[in-house]
């Protein structure tokens, strides 16, 4: 933590900005955020030599007694759900402050938010060091965790609300000053993405504090566990575009600039951020068309409502690509596709980011097939869908973190990047190991293999009599190899990021890179620069969608499945 | 008016690119309707609760395993718990439609039968029911594909049919 405050130059120049709390906590957040990406990235190259037979467990069992699925947990946890969220709550706290070109209204607020979270990190992470929480980052009971495990991860979440709030009252400041004006794009997404957030978040608070919190720390003596795995789904859906959107931030108003050109419309990334706060809530049964006593017609519908959030996506993917070609064309560039080739291909901020919008592309295309109801009952729970994560959480949203990091880590460091060439690797290494792990992966779900299973000790994997096994031992291989790629790339990043922060060359004034547009905020129509009409009608699909299952399911409910600890 | 063109040019490729924007999910939701109400491909349905405490006492449940409804048509009643299914091991004759009823004794489990279209949860205090047909003689793997503790990766089946 020392270092990153560091030098004493910057935190004098820090004194006299404006910005100086955001900076700090934009820090903060960012370097947990970085470390919890080492820590469980570590343990995804573990998992992957455990498949191909080669076994480290063994010479950490001090200090991870649970083994494979204690670091599994550790994977999911610190990758998923600690990396984002903190990652996330640190750069839209100062992408609002700086795109409003006004501090956060309330310093304390911030740094309530920030305690809050950390908090409730240190109390979740201490059962899963102590093997109390080998539950995986999905916690479905009846697998029974230590009952702080549940209650940091709620603090974790109730944290994240007070970056809302401080947006919601610096907003309405904004406003009394500004009358007139479209809120500045890169704010209006921020709030738009906090706003989905909190209402997503909905159905985890409900599942922790009505049955999870209580039955964990003894208070009632069951549960009803398809209650729980509704609601969890219920954020446990959106919460990917919680990731996502603020990927989608940069690449909008960001990437454009990097690139050399402007944003190609404004009013089209508007809608594409409204309907990701309309539609990303109520379509999380997709991921329970496997699971008995829910209705096979209310999973129909929440599929139907799945492949409508596609639009956006697409919308999205036509936007970001429009501005490139843009730039391209102003970098001189010509032909159909040869503008591609006058980027900033040398730039690795750039670069790491087109490779994971690239990534994503794929990851997109496979979740329509995970998302198509009957097609999910071939990739349900196999390694499919480890694949599938790895090019959406993996890549479009972890590739675009570490390459957002190339420019923001400099920035509120005060110092320059300490290689672009080392960043440049980084990217390509990460860009063709995913390709390498998660195309195997795919191809080993669709053989059968399942995921988040310790395949080196399984027996159906090494003593089995079933033939399609050895197609199974043919692909694992190359699926390590990807992995060990990836693990390269991850060096290279980091060492580039502590390089950066302790070595880099002092540089004050630092600007962010929004970019401008080509159809701006005066082609924006006011529907598109208000937030409630959007919340309402996510709230009332929300009520259509889910309510008669959540009243199935309430109303038939008994709590009566005890606790289990079977590791 | 240099602006202005600009302009136009850039609502017809924006609404050159919605078309496929709609057209595509369209396609795919007319796709997988199809492939669900005409070709019957179906996910598992409400098939009732039971209380886990009660598995053994309550039908199908309390005696596990395959039973022949009708010349070609059988049902087998599975229980799963940490870390193996009960009956482990399924004969059934080649050509035959089979519906799996299931349920767990404890925490929740997954159960995939590899090479056919069988992927399901079995959740404590629900029942689960899907049906595969059989055309082949041979080998298939049962696998419990939700994380259920330590023994996770040990807890598999085998159906043979022949």
């Amino acid at each position: 933590m020392a270092a990153i405050t560091r030098p004493r130059g910057a935190e004098r120049v820090l004194a006299t900005d404006r910005f100086a709390t955001e900076i700090r906590l934009a820090r903060l957040n960012i370097l947990i955020a970085f470390i919890a990406l080492a820590l469980g990235g570590l343990m995804g190259v573990l998992q992957i030599l455990q498949y191909n037979g080669i076994d480290l467990y063994r010479f950490i069992k001090p200090i991870l007694p649970g083994g494979y699925y204690q670091g599994l947990t550790l994977h999911g946890v610190l990758n998923v759900l600690v990396f984002t969220t903190f990652y996330i709550i640190g750069f839209l706290t100062l992408i609002t402050a700086k795109a409003f070109d006004k501090p956060l209204v309330h310093k304390g607020l911030g740094w309530f938010t920030f305690w809050l979270m950390l908090g409730g990190l240190l109390m979740t992470a201490l059962p899963i060091l102590l093997n109390n929480a080998t539950v995986l980052f999905t916690f479905y009971p009846p697998l029974k965790a230590d009952g702080f495990f549940y209650l940091g991860l709620t603090l974790v979440v109730v944290g994240t609300y007070f970056l809302l709030l401080n947006q919601a009252l610096t907003y309405r400041v904004w406003r009394k000053e500004n009358p007139k004006a479209k809120i500045p794009l890169p704010a209006f997404m921020a709030i738009v993405t906090m706003s989905m957030w909190v209402i997503a978040t909905i159905g985890i608070a409900a599942e922790m504090l009505f049955l999870l919190i209580p039955w964990s720390f003894g208070w009632v003596e069951g549960t009803d566990v398809l209650l729980a795995r509704t609601l969890f789904w219920f954020t446990g859906h959106p919460i990917v575009y919680f990731w996502l959107l603020p990927a989608y931030i940069s690449w909008y108003t960001m990437i454009p600039k990097q690139a050399g050109g402007k944003l190609f419309s404004e009013p089209m990334a508007r809608v594409s951020f409204v309907l990701f706060l309309v539609l990303s809530i109520p379509i999380g049964i997709h991921h329970q068309y496997t699971d008995p006593g829910i209705s096979a017609i209310w999973k129909l519908v929440h599929f139907i409502f799945t492949v409508g959030v596609f639009f956006p996506s697409l919308l999205t993917f036509f936007n970001v690509v429009a501005s490139l070609e843009h730039a391209g064309r102003s970098r001189g560039g010509k032909g159909w596709l040869a503008w591609i080739f006058a980027l900033p291909w040398k730039s690795a901020t750039f670069t790491a980011q087109v490779f994971a919008m690239i990534l994503f592309a794929f990851g997109g295309a496979g979740g329509v097939i995970n998302a198509s109801y009957n097609l999910n009952l071939v990739v349900h729970n196999t390694a499919w869908i480890s694949g599938h994560f790895h090019l959406t959480v993996g890549s479009a949203v972890a590739l675009s973190f570490m390459g957002m990091g190339y420019w923001l880590v400099p920035y509120l460091s005060g110092r320059r990047l300490f290689s672009n060439f080392l960043g440049l690797a980084a990217s390509w290494c990460w860009l063709i190991g995913m390709i390498l792990f998660s195309h195997f992966m795919h191809m080993l779900g669709l053989l059968g293999v399942p995921r988040r299973s310790m395949l080196g000790g399984a027996p159906y994997f090494n003593e089995s009599t079933y033939a399609g096994v050895a197609e199974w031992r043919l692909l694992l291989p190359v699926a390590m190899v990807g992995g060990l790629v990836m693990f390269v790339s991850a060096i290279l990043f980091y060492t580039n990021m502590v390089l950066t922060i302790t070595r880099g060359q002092p540089e004050p004034n630092q600007q962010i890179p929004f970019a401008e547009k080509i159809s701006g905020p005066e082609d924006v129509p006011a529907v598109l620069d208000r937030f409630w009409p959007w919340v309402v009608g996510a709230i009332m699909l929300i009520a259509i969608n889910y309510g008669p299952t959540l009243y199935y399911l309430i109303s038939t409910s008994r709590l009566n499945i005890p606790g289990l600890r079977p590791w | 008016m240099m602006k202005n063109s600009s302009k136009l040019v850039g609502y017809i490729f924006e609404f050159a690119w919605i078309l496929p924007s709609v057209a595509i999910p369209v396609a795919v939701i007319t796709a997988v309707i199809i492939t669900a109400f005409a070709v019957g491909i179906r996910v598992p349905d409400i098939a009732g609760r039971i209380d886990p405490v009660a598995i053994n006492n309550v039908a199908p449940f309390n005696e596990p395993g395959v039973r022949e409804l009708a010349p070609g048509r059988y049902e087998a009643t599975l229980i799963a718990q940490t870390f193996l299914f009960t009956p482990n091991e399924i004969e059934i004759p080649a050509g035959s439609d089979v519906t799996f009823v299931l349920t767990s004794r404890d925490v929740i489990h997954g159960f995939k039968i590899v090479g056919t279209s069988v992927n399901m949860m079995a959740v404590p205090g629900q029942i689960s029911k899907m049906t595969a047909h059989f055309p082949e003689p041979g080998e298939y793997l049962i696998l419990c594909h939700e994380y259920c503790g330590s023994g996770h990766h040990v807890m598999y089946g085998k159906i043979i049919v022949k």
